[in-house]
């Protein structure tokens, strides 16, 4: 099972959260006593953590990396991969394939890529909930639910066609964001740069 | 005119705004990220947040904000959650929004609500009705969305809503719903299992499925039901063997390659479903070479994704029946991971190899020098797992350099791996930069054994070990204190009060002067202080004035504890009469009865006191917290490390509460018992398993250094490559000869869990396995007259280092061990009666009759007198070998589940000392049975009564029967078994009327559709007899189309049913006082008429 899958920056700063299983603090296991507010807190908390644990892994260790003290111990992994700013992180349990998952999250960004032409660290921004909904027809509920790439895609445009057929303003957001692009945004690179778009050869990972 | 003009004019800014609203709105989530990405500090970030959720508030509670509005101001609200701001009065409009809105915004909704709301969250139920509505819808992309939320978000209680038609969904004619409808109902299964059980058939469906990602999903499922219970799923081990062939030979279409690879996500599944078919099977396994070879072979192109299937196809080869030539390909395949420069390949090899040296230890052997240089890789992440690796392979010999290794890394805690410690000094020094570089991260549970360890060693055997410690500590004290971890101190500052008075050249003074300085020191915490006072407490007397001064000193002292401490600590050196009472130097009779309380009690109860329930069975009580109670420490501490001279260690300090020194030690001997055995990584000697690689295998320790340079492509031999290989040598020594046994005995192999735990009676599964494993290993290394393990060893020096960490009687002769053990037990069962628990053995009787062996359905002729009108089960095998036969058979007692073992000599010999001991895991309930004697060809009968008090599925039952063919010739042979709740059912015999109250009365209740059972002429009455047969229930009353049936958890909790014919189903509602007990019965009645 997938526990979370974290996208956040090279500051740390999120991009995308989704937790599939919601950590409780751990002195308060007393369900009863742990309110919305407290958990949120405890996500946030590993969220931070994880950042911590992540980036100070240089490029030449490996991309796995046993689950911090706020997820729980050696049942726990983080399968991480880095590109240009951004970090994928996918957190999961002992039951999952190592190698599998990190080429899940290849998977997932080179669908990215496709759906948003070139993705950057900007269009996850100011899409969220569109990397939401492509995120969903990858992993549901924990379980991976779908790694063919075109079928993802198929499912995404279904969508986005009746996002179109409600009108013509789709387009407005999308020039929003365009203009946001060009925008003089200092601390963010343009292109998340997944190197072998296209390219079978993988002479994009770091591994 | 102007009047239209003036209209139009008016009504231009509202068109303008239809028209750009989006980008209007875009225009506030764009402002409100670039002003984040602007700030320059948290409190800036916090105030730009806080004005922004005051705007989405006024915002969302607006009447004129439109639908499309309420989509962007969720993605706002969604940020700053993201961010870590409450913005939880958003949810219930992300309810409404899914509730009300058109597709679009039901998608926003959806999502908030799934990212907003964990499993728990009440508002949930205010969606049900629209997920049911949703689920109905003639969209797909709604009824996706309404799945998707069903996955991600539904708790267990709100599952029955939409069951059904998720279940219905399982035939839609699109593939898309039915992949996530499949996917929807194993989130389901692995939330609660009872209420999918019956759809079982549907999954088999799903895995027909012809679309592929549909059956792909099912896989899911499967894999999940046949780790839980392999037994049941053999039979579709073709059905996966041909699923995989197809895939290899790329039958499935295009679209599924990654990277030229079919479907290679499909395969890492079904991969790993084979092995656990395959496991200990050897029909199943040979189903399987065939695929797997082909795997093998097949994943040769050198991507990552390849990789990944390999690893799988490793472990499945490992894991199934072995098959040699899989073997060699597999281990060569290892090779290639270890020695792959890319680092991710390393780390899953390195894995692969820790999986696999439980079986083969010498593949280690041939990996030694990239091993090496793992240990000192910059990576984290691939020092642990080698270290993992390397705490497998240890042994005897190379303890002292992975324990140097381990410390390094001191995630690890090496203490259990202390158990090949060559000597005392070590040890102790060992420990000593244990606690001094681990302090106070290390678990509780390291301090407190390594104090078990030394309170209990007998009395001459132990104190060399003892006196090292003091004297070291007393060096360490005299030292530089203050950086000391606190748990250090505490263990230093228990053993110098305990043992202190054993070091006769010490002079007492300066060990109160050393205790009393670290008290002065501030960095102590009121904790450490506690213990030291005890340790003071409990120096003996005549230095009243050093004694006096302190307790001066610490009664003015702001910490209640701490004062009342040093009160008593005057008193008892003020009063040397007292003091003797109080701390008695040898353990006194305890009496564990508390008689002395009667007195008390009678009063009390006269009194109008309740009467003492024992813990368990106060469940409706159990709403009250007690937590806080137990862990007051300090409290607890000061008032019984007085009384009680034990470690006041928190485990020890309740089980002291409950008065019994004697039961004390006895209880802790039994944990450290398998933990301090000499018998690690010892190989094991049986006669049985093929040699399967024997000619390579035959590497013997001398030869080592040269295999290393054999396989290593070394540069030049640098110095600091030989010290490698000397590290190499000393690391990997003592494997040689466990290569040549460890494959032999592949499935008797130890499990990993098992070494990792400090207790092995508490690692559930695997205690049956271990047991023997180490028993016939202790066994083997007797026999062994050339013994290689202790070949570098002097003569003497293993027997008496070890024995000193070794507190089980079984290293001495074997008839020691079966009486020792049996004393032990007698005990151990005392001290469950007095403490409770939820299943007691309550009478273990041997009775042995002179009667020959016989075929196993006579054997119920040889049950007591007493016990033979009851109603049993048939007789099943449990385990044979060629002297023993047993067989097992379950007896129903109305208030009780007996288990009667009959034992068989096969032999024409008589077997003498057999023991039997069983233990259930649960409960780590155990008790013994000795016989003298077993004649030839008789069978004895030995039965256990056992209590259930709380419901569980399965229990597992594990046991061991050890016996001497000839004397000083212990063999041991474990069996298992299971028993399920359905044996503890007790029919309920009850009047209507009685039915009637008591239904009234009962709290807890489940209610559930089952399927009826339609064959014959009246379908509830042979529902409810299949049922009544199948788990002794009792049907009070049928009336009508419903029925009324009762039972009860042995004597104890009552279950009352009522069943009611709904349409083509039963529907069936249970209640009962214990909350877990219905959960458990729906579970077997399902099973029962899905049986039938």
């Amino acid at each position: 099972m997938i526990k979370a899958i974290l996208i956040f920056n090279n500051h740390g700063k999120p991009r995308l959260i989704r937790f599939y299983q919601y950590f409780l603090n751990m002195q308060l296991q007393i369900k009863h006593l742990c309110t919305n507010k407290m958990a949120e807190d405890m996500q946030q908390q590993i969220i931070r953590e994880t950042f911590h644990l992540v980036s100070k892994r240089d490029d030449n260790v490996c991309n796995f990396l046993e689950g911090g003290s706020l997820i729980g111990g050696s049942d726990y992994k983080l399968i991480y991969r880095h590109y240009a700013t951004l970090y994928f992180v996918f957190c999961v349990d002992s039951s999952e394939s190592e190698l599998g998952i990190l080429d899940l999250i290849q998977v997932f960004v080179e669908t990215l890529d496709k759906c948003f032409e070139n993705v950057c660290e900007l269009d996850l921004i100011f899409h969220m909930d569109k990397v939401h909904y492509i995120l969903q027809e990858v992993v549901m509920g924990g379980m991976v639910l779908e790694t063919n790439m075109n079928e993802i895609v198929a499912q995404v445009e279904l969508q986005n066609r009746m996002e179109k057929s409600e009108g013509g303003l789709s387009g407005a957001p999308a020039r929003a964001v365009s203009a946001v692009k060009n925008m003089n945004l200092p601390e963010i690179p343009r292109n998340i740069n997944i190197g072998d778009i296209n390219i079978k050869v993988p002479s994009l990972s770091p591994f | 005119m102007s009047d239209v003009v003036e209209k139009t004019l008016t009504a231009l800014p509202g068109l303008f705004e239809s028209q750009t609203g989006a980008a209007k709105i875009t225009n506030r989530l764009r402002q409100l990220i670039k002003s984040i990405t602007e700030l320059t500090s948290k409190h800036e970030e916090e105030n730009l947040i806080k004005r922004e959720l005051s705007a989405i508030k006024e915002q969302v509670s607006s009447p004129n904000t439109t639908m499309k509005q309420m989509r962007e101001i969720m993605v706002r609200a969604m940020y700053c959650e993201m961010l870590g701001y409450d913005a939880s009065f958003t949810y219930i409009h992300a309810i409404k929004l899914a509730q009300q809105g058109g597709v679009l915004e039901k998608r926003v909704g959806y999502l908030a609500v799934s990212l907003f709301l964990n499993e728990g969250h009440e508002l949930l139920l205010l969606l049900v009705n629209t997920v049911l509505k949703d689920l109905q819808s003639t969209n797909l992309i709604e009824v996706c969305m309404a799945l998707t939320v069903v996955a991600q978000v539904f708790p267990k209680d709100m599952i029955p809503a939409v069951l059904p038609l998720v279940e219905d969904k399982l035939s839609h004619p699109k593939e898309i719903i039915r992949r996530k409808a499949v996917l929807a109902l194993y989130k389901f299964y692995l939330i609660a299992p009872n209420q999918v059980q019956h759809i079982h058939a549907k999954f088999c469906k799903a895995l027909s499925d012809k679309d592929p990602g549909v059956m792909a999903s099912s896989l899911h499922i499967y894999l999940q039901l046949i780790r839980e219970s392999p037994d049941s799923y053999k039979d579709l081990t073709g059905s996966f063997v041909t699923i995989l062939k197809q895939v290899l030979g790329g039958k499935l279409p295009v679209d599924f390659n990654y990277h030229s690879v079919p479907a290679p996500w499909l395969q890492i599944q079904l991969l790993r479903i084979l092995s656990l078919l395959g496991k200990e099977d050897q029909s199943t396994s040979e189903l399987m070479y065939e695929v797997l070879d082909e795997s093998l072979r097949r994943a040769e192109m050198n991507h990552n994704i390849t990789y990944a299937i390999l690893y799988e196809c490793v472990k499945a080869v490992y894991t199934i029946h072995p098959k040699a030539e899989l073997l060699e390909k597999a281990a060569r395949c290892i090779g290639n991971f270890v020695l792959s420069p890319k680092i991710n390949l390393k780390y899953l090899g390195l894995k692969a190899l820790t999986y696999v040296v439980q079986h083969d230890a010498k593949l280690a052997l041939q990996h030694q020098m990239t091993i090496i240089e793992c240990l000192d890789h910059s990576d984290f992440t691939i020092k642990r797992e080698t270290l993992e690796l390397l705490f497998r392979i240890t042994n005897a010999q190379n303890v002292t350099v992975i324990v140097e290794k381990m410390l390094d890394f001191l995630c690890y805690v090496p203490i259990k791996t202390l158990t090949f410690a060559p000597d005392n000094s070590w040890f102790i020094q060992t420990m000593n930069d244990v606690f001094s570089i681990g302090g106070d991260l290390l678990q509780q549970d390291v301090p407190n054994n390594f104090l078990r360890l030394l309170a209990e060693g007998k009395p001459e055997e132990d104190d060399q070990l003892r006196l090292y410690a003091v004297e070291s500590y007393l060096t360490v004290l005299k030292g530089h204190t203050s950086h000391l971890p606190q748990c250090f101190l505490q263990v230093m500052s228990w053993v110098l009060g305990e043992y202190a008075h054993l070091q006769e050249s010490v002079d007492r003074r300066e060990v109160i002067r050393l205790l009393t300085q670290l008290l002065d020191q501030r960095s102590v915490s009121s904790e450490t202080r506690v213990w030291i006072l005890s340790a003071l407490t409990k120096i003996p007397e005549g230095q009243t004035d050093l004694i006096l001064d302190l307790a001066e000193s610490l009664s003015s002292s702001q910490d209640t504890v701490l004062r009342q401490q040093a009160q008593e600590l005057r008193h008892l050196s003020q009063d040397s009469q007292l003091r003797e009472w109080v701390l008695v130097e040898n353990s006194c009779a305890v009496d564990s009865s508390l008689s002395f309380l009667d007195g008390f009690v009678s009063e009390a109860l006269a009194a109008g006191a309740a009467p003492y329930k024992p813990p368990h069975q106060r469940q409706e009580e159990l709403s009250l917290n007690l937590e806080p109670y137990s862990f007051s420490l300090p409290v607890s501490l000061s008032s019984c490390s007085i009384t009680d001279r034990q470690s006041p260690t928190l485990l020890s300090v309740s089980s002291g509460l409950s008065g019994n020194s004697a039961e004390l030690s006895t209880l802790i001997l039994e944990g450290v018992k398998r933990v301090w055995g000499k018998d690690g990584y010892l190989p094991q000697k049986e006669a049985t398993a093929p040699p399967v690689d024997e000619p390579s295998a035959a590497v013997q320790p001398a030869s080592q250094q040269e295999a290393a340079e054999r396989i290593e492509p070394r540069p030049e031999p640098s110095t600091q490559n030989q010290d490698k290989q000397q590290l190499a040598s000393s690391l990997f020594v003592g494997l040689g000869v466990g290569s040549s046994v460890s494959l032999l005995g592949k499935s008797e192999a130890p499990p990993p869990r098992f070494r990792k735990k400090p207790r092995p009676h508490e690692s559930s599964s695997s205690s049956g396995t271990s047991k023997r494993s180490s028993d016939s290993s202790s066994h083997s290394s007797r026999n062994t007259t050339d013994s290689f393990l202790y070949g570098s060893f002097p003569e003497e020096e293993p027997a008496t280092s070890i024995s000193t960490f070794d507190h089980t009687p079984k290293s001495t002769t074997a008839n020691g061990l079966s009486q020792n053990k049996d004393t032990k037990e007698d005990r151990h069962a005392n001290t469950s009666q007095i403490l409770g628990g939820d299943m007691v053995i309550v009478r273990p009787s041997t009775i042995q009759d002179k009667h020959p062996p016989s075929v196993s359905s006579d054997l119920t002729a040889l049950l007591p007198a007493d016990l033979k009108d009851l109603p049993h089960s048939d007789v099943i095998s449990l385990t044979s070998d060629p002297s023993l036969s047993l067989s097992s058979c379950r007896l129903f007692r109305d208030e009780a589940l007996l288990l009667v073992i009959f034992i068989s000599n096969c032999t024409e010999t008589v077997i003498k000392d057999v023991a039997v001991q069983l233990t259930c895991e649960e409960l780590k309930v155990c008790t013994g049975n000795v016989m003298d004697c077993l004649e030839a060809r008789s069978t004895s009968v030995c039965h256990y009564a056992l209590l259930m008090d709380d419901p569980h599925t399965n229990v597992s039952l594990t046991g061991t029967v050890s016996y001497q063919t000839q004397p000083g010739h212990t063999n041991t042979l474990p069996f298992s078994g299971t028993l399920s709740t359905a044996d503890f059912i007790r029919p309920l015999v009850v009047t209507t009327e009685e039915y009637g109250k008591l239904w009234l009365s009962l709290s807890h209740d489940v209610k559930q559709n089952l399927k009826l059972l339609t064959d014959a002429g009246d379908p509830l009455r042979t529902t409810l007899n299949a049922l009544k047969d199948a788990l002794q229930l009792h049907v009070v009353d049928i009336i009508g189309s419903e029925g009324i049936v009762a039972c009860r958890l042995l004597s104890g909790a009552p279950c009352l049913l009522h069943c009611r014919v709904n349409g083509a189903a039963l529907a069936m509602w249970l209640r009962s006082p214990h909350p877990a007990l219905p959960d458990f019965i729906l579970y077997h009645c399902q099973r029962a008429l899905a049986h039938h």
